[in-house]
């Protein structure tokens, strides 16, 4: 083992975890798979949700794969960056509607 | 970008024996990944064979006005290798004693050998119906003895096959060119204007999608629908269909794989995405290829790779149905790169 936690050749790697857990596994990269089928949104905005999400969850894994299944859409590279924006929007959103909690609790215990 | 070619530089890769230890390297050597043929036999499939010859493809030489980042054929403007008209008419002969059925017309440029008109008609004179002329498209712009070409190929029914990387400029220019977005969209403009691609049009021009970089192309349903909406809203153009043809690690595409680190994952998604059932439709079943000094290839990828058909008959002079028809095609690890996937062929994907 490497004294790395992240190896970018462990992404294609990843289809090994049904070997511990088959039925588990199968069951999840069939759900994966049918998640990003064409269907009411389109592979294509799928495959934008997923390189934000991607992003937002901090996956070095994601990143690779969907930049990459971005290419191979067709996809260019200012909707990749909006679609990061989309997700860094969210989360940054996420952050600072605390501030909320933070404007009550500071309220509540202020005279 | 690059404006010599990589024999005008010497570089290693120009040789074709280089190449080929290549394919045989790193994953393929240390048993990682499985040979082409150890892969096909899995299936069943191992040795390819020729069938019923369909398409003589001919490479009219590799000369090009362009010089295409990806290009396999290490094309450009410095390669003086142009069939001449001798082997012209040794491709005609074959033609009119086979059942072969389809002239494809590659290169470098084709329309820059200075016998591509004699030869389309003669051909045409000859009763050859079906041409496919494979054209950068800007070459009908590069030069006003060319700005005749759309009337040309209208007038002999040709069937018009363009490269289009991307319907965005910057793509387009990243692999093949400054400028040549633009001219590739005017020269388009031309074909739609003499009917090629037009509806209730015979005229058929088609688009050939080859990815920028190091990926393999998506969906060619899915591209077809993007080009054809962008390309129409844009800039009003229209075609007919669009081919998405996988890169194939050979000659300057396997040069930038493994100048910019990407062969070894290249090939491993190559590898991934096989598909035994692609092997049935790959185009070397039946296809022929004729490199510009007439020697017969499995197809123009092995053509680049110096990989000469197994047979007696390796020259189109001596073509001989019985010798070539059900001869053992010749493989190594690039032949991944058409049956990843939907499989890859010059007229698209074949699963």
């Amino acid at each position: 083992m490497d004294n790395n936690y992240y190896d970018p050749a462990d992404l294609r790697k990843f289809g090994k975890i049904s070997e511990w857990a088959p039925e588990l596994g199968e069951k999840f990269f069939d759900y994966y798979n049918s998640v990003f089928k064409e269907g009411a949104l389109s592979a294509r905005e799928k495959s934008l949700i997923a390189l934000a999400v991607a992003h937002v969850v901090k996956c070095p894994y994601c990143i690779d794969a969907y930049t990459k299944d971005g290419l191979q859409k067709g996809i260019t590279k200012e909707e990749m960056m909006e679609a990061v924006h989309a997700g860094a929007a969210i989360e940054s959103g996420a952050t600072l509607v605390h501030g909320v909690q933070m404007m009550n609790k500071y309220n509540k215990l202020s005279m | 970008m690059a404006t010599k070619s990589l024999k005008a530089i010497g570089h290693q890769l120009a040789q074709t024996q280089k190449q080929l230890d290549l394919l045989q390297s790193g994953p393929f050597k240390e048993g990682e990944l499985p040979l082409f043929k150890d892969k096909i036999a899995q299936t069943g499939q191992f040795p390819l064979r020729a069938k019923t010859l369909e398409i003589l493809q001919i490479n009219m030489g590799y000369m090009c006005n362009q010089v295409c980042a990806h290009c396999h054929v290490d094309a450009g403007p410095d390669r003086k290798e142009i069939m001449n008209r001798e082997t012209m008419q040794q491709c005609l002969g074959v033609i009119a004693q086979t059942g072969a059925h389809t002239l494809d017309l590659t290169g470098g440029a084709p329309e820059m050998n200075p016998d591509f008109r004699w030869f389309i008609e003669a051909a045409s004179a000859a009763g050859v119906k079906d041409f496919i002329v494979r054209s950068n498209l800007t070459i009908i712009r590069a030069n006003k003895k060319y700005h005749d070409l759309p009337e040309f190929f209208a007038k002999h029914g040709v069937h018009v096959v363009s490269s289009m990387p991307h319907y965005t400029q910057g793509k387009t220019d990243k692999q093949r060119g400054d400028g040549v977005f633009n001219a590739s969209i005017e020269a388009l403009k031309m074909l739609n204007k003499v009917g090629y691609g037009m509806p209730g049009s015979d005229l058929k021009l088609d688009l050939v999608y080859n990815p920028s970089g190091a990926y393999l192309p998506g969906d060619q349903a899915a591209l077809e629908k993007d080009f054809k909406k962008a390309l129409d809203a844009d800039f009003g153009i229209q075609f007919n269909a669009l081919f998405a043809i996988t890169n194939l690690p050979i000659s300057r595409f396997l040069d930038y794989l493994v100048a910019s680190g990407n062969f070894e994952d290249y090939m491993y998604a190559l590898v991934d995405a096989y598909n035994p059932a692609a092997v049935a439709g790959v185009m070397c079943t039946n296809t022929l290829s004729v490199s510009w000094d007439g020697y017969l290839y499995d197809c123009d990828f092995n053509q680049m790779l110096g990989l000469k058909v197994a047979s007696k008959a390796r020259h189109i002079k001596d073509y001989d149905t019985s010798l070539l028809e059900g001869r053992e095609v010749v493989i190594s690890q690039h032949c991944y790169g058409c049956t990843a996937g939907a499989g890859s062929s010059c007229q698209g994907t074949v699963a």
